[in-house]
């Protein structure tokens, strides 16, 4: 088997024990790329050269018995995350030339690591969106069928993964957009708690709500992710210090006696039937592994869509004020005066959707709008909170599908922003309570595409996610497929 | 459509927004639209604030406003001092930064 298909637990045993370099497993996966990037595109921008130079040191780590948890293992990197002399676009015009002087404190961390870079992926513009659709350098395409979206807005990073043109990928999830793409093509991925991995160096979109997360081929994948990735940094003051556990401990334990609260609002009319049987059976799955599966109820949960539509806009205005043509990025030509280049380095550097929200953050934080948008919106986030507060007195972990449908058409929400905001329904909830997720696969549609199963656990409780997700995956049976690319 | 809250399934006549508010809220985010651009923002804009309607419903007298996904407390650091990125690097990406110093079109009348 191609190398560029295994796991990053697979390769860390190959690795070392000498069965195999990380020069072969980077050029396994360039040739992979090679051959279906141009179907797939998940990439904005690709390294080789400076990958398979990273590699050749990770070998040399390797052979001096120096080797850290990701050494020699090819990563991609949403391209929203600072690479110091690497171009770092988030998929907007205007950072189309932009090349950061500094990394981002993870992206140092992966590199203390030893892990290789591939590229940096395709992205929603700003990580606004639902479906890869907004970026500035081209759509992304679902490797389950390539007349699909491959979800939002980490697509690239999560396609990219789907395909084996990387072994594993960060992502960042704002309002779902880790959790919803890895659903969508096949995927485990998880947004941590907010607080538990740093920001710094992260383009920022909604600075309450953002937070950068592992996309993996398996659990244990995500594990070890999280354990690299995960702590304080003095760079970042909402970064949390209290102490990381060893996640990967976590993943060969049980879970009998454990109770998972069914949300009853997440399981109405409107979600997709094969999906809502998908999940049933993963009830089933974890009461034959000793788990208790209780109702409980969430009640403010139709009001999400409502408060992340008026937050993460409010948020992201004050954040893209920055993009003025005068310190780096973009500036559009023939500006007459100071206002007039502003605006028109604005208007040309952004696309709508970014535009769009700019406009309902604006306005939301407008004199006269500002208690009836942003602190409403605000006061019910709380209640919300308190919702998930009551809830886990009563469960361990809450389970719910993380989408309704499965992955949708290019071009069919596209036009229609309230359609497109409403297919983060079931993941927004855990940014504004800025609790952890995590979404694993649980089953095929008869179409084959994949679908997936979400877990959330309380504040600084990723590890339980990473017990039940294992749990699960041992145990469900589910076939091991992969896209006919 | 089971998860679209009544507001958004009615034939509404309602407006949230005007033309002219949108055009006010493009000069506070500093950007400019077309004719076309502007219908369209603003229809988009207003479907979007009814279906923000349902908030409405919610009674939230007295709920303290929450602005954190975690309680924060103030970080403080130590006063040391600490390299600073150099001219050089700080101006490497400016669309205009050829004299030393960030270039911008005129500022005065």
């Amino acid at each position: 088997m191609e190398s560029n298909r295994l796991t990053i637990h697979e390769l860390q045993e190959k690795l070392r024990d000498g069965s195999i370099t990380s020069v072969e497993v980077t050029e396994s996966v360039y040739r992979r790329i090679a051959s279906v990037e141009e179907k797939v595109h998940s990439y904005i921008t690709l390294m080789e050269e400076y990958a398979i130079g990273q590699a050749r040191e990770a070998d040399r780590r390797i052979k001096e018995g120096n080797a850290g948890e990701l050494t020699g293992i090819p990563i991609a990197l949403k391209d929203i995350l600072c690479t110091k002399g690497i171009r770092t676009t988030c998929g907007s015009r205007i950072l189309e030339n932009f090349i950061p002087p500094y990394d981002a404190t993870i992206v140092r961390k992966l590199k203390d690591a030893g892990a290789v870079f591939v590229g940096k992926t395709n992205m929603d513009e700003f990580a606004m969106g639902s479906s890869t659709e907004t970026s500035w350098f081209g759509i992304t395409k679902n490797p389950w069928d390539l007349e699909r979206i491959p979800g939002g807005s980490s697509g690239g990073s999560t396609a990219a993964v789907a395909a084996d043109e990387c072994i594993a990928s960060l992502g960042t999830d704002t309002g779902g957009s880790i959790r919803q793409p890895a659903a969508l093509c096949g995927a485990v991925g998880m947004k941590p708690t907010y607080g538990r991995v740093s920001r710094f160096g992260m383009v920022a979109f909604a600075s309450s709500l953002d937070q950068i997360g592992p996309i993996t081929k398996d659990v244990e994948d995500c594990a070890i992710m999280m354990n690299v990735i995960s702590g304080h940094d003095i760079n970042d003051s909402t970064s949390v210090a209290i102490e990381v556990p060893d996640y990967r401990k976590f993943i060969s334990r049980d879970i009998g006696g454990w109770k998972v609260g069914i949300p009853r609002e997440y399981f109405v009319e409107g979600i997709d039937p094969e999906i809502k049987a998908a999940a049933n059976e993963t009830i089933k799955t974890l009461e034959g592994l000793g788990a208790q599966c209780l109702e409980i109820s969430l009640p403010h949960t139709e009001y999400c869509v409502a408060v992340y539509y008026i937050i993460a806009p409010s948020e992201a205005s004050s954040n893209l004020a920055r993009y003025d043509g005068v310190r780096y990025g973009f500036r559009a030509p023939g500006g007459e005066d100071l206002l007039d280049m502003y605006k028109k380095t604005r208007s040309s550097g952004f696309g709508a959707e970014v535009k769009r929200r700019i406009m309902l953050g604006t306005y939301s934080l407008s004199s006269g709008y500002y208690d009836a948008y942003y602190k409403k919106a605000s006061q019910v986030r709380a209640l919300i909170r308190g919702d998930f507060d009551n809830a886990f007195k009563e469960c361990d972990v809450i389970l719910t599908p993380t989408t309704s449908t499965p992955a949708f058409r290019i071009g069919e929400k596209v036009n229609d922003p309230l359609q497109m905001y409403l297919s983060d329904i079931f993941t927004i909830s855990a940014n504004l309570a800025g609790i952890p997720g995590i979404s694993v696969p649980c089953g095929y549609t008869k179409g084959g595409l994949p679908m997936g199963i979400q877990f959330m656990a309380n504040h600084f409780e990723e590890e339980k996610l990473l017990q039940i997700a294992s749990s699960y995956e041992r145990n469900s049976k589910i076939e091991k497929r992969r896209p006919d690319l | 459509m089971g998860f679209c809250p009544s507001p958004y399934r009615q034939e509404y006549t309602a407006v949230k927004i005007t033309k002219k508010e949108v055009r006010h809220v493009a000069h506070l985010a500093r950007l400019e639209f077309s004719e076309d651009e502007e219908r369209k923002v603003t229809s988009q804009i207003n479907t979007i604030l009814m279906y923000m309607d349902i908030l409405s419903r919610v009674d939230t007298a007295g709920i303290k406003p929450m602005m954190y996904a975690i309680s924060l407390d103030n970080v403080f650091r130590d006063d040391t001092e600490k390299k600073s990125t150099g001219a050089e690097i700080a101006l490497a990406n400016a669309p205009d930064g050829n004299m030393g110093l960030f270039g911008v079109p005129k500022v005065i009348e």
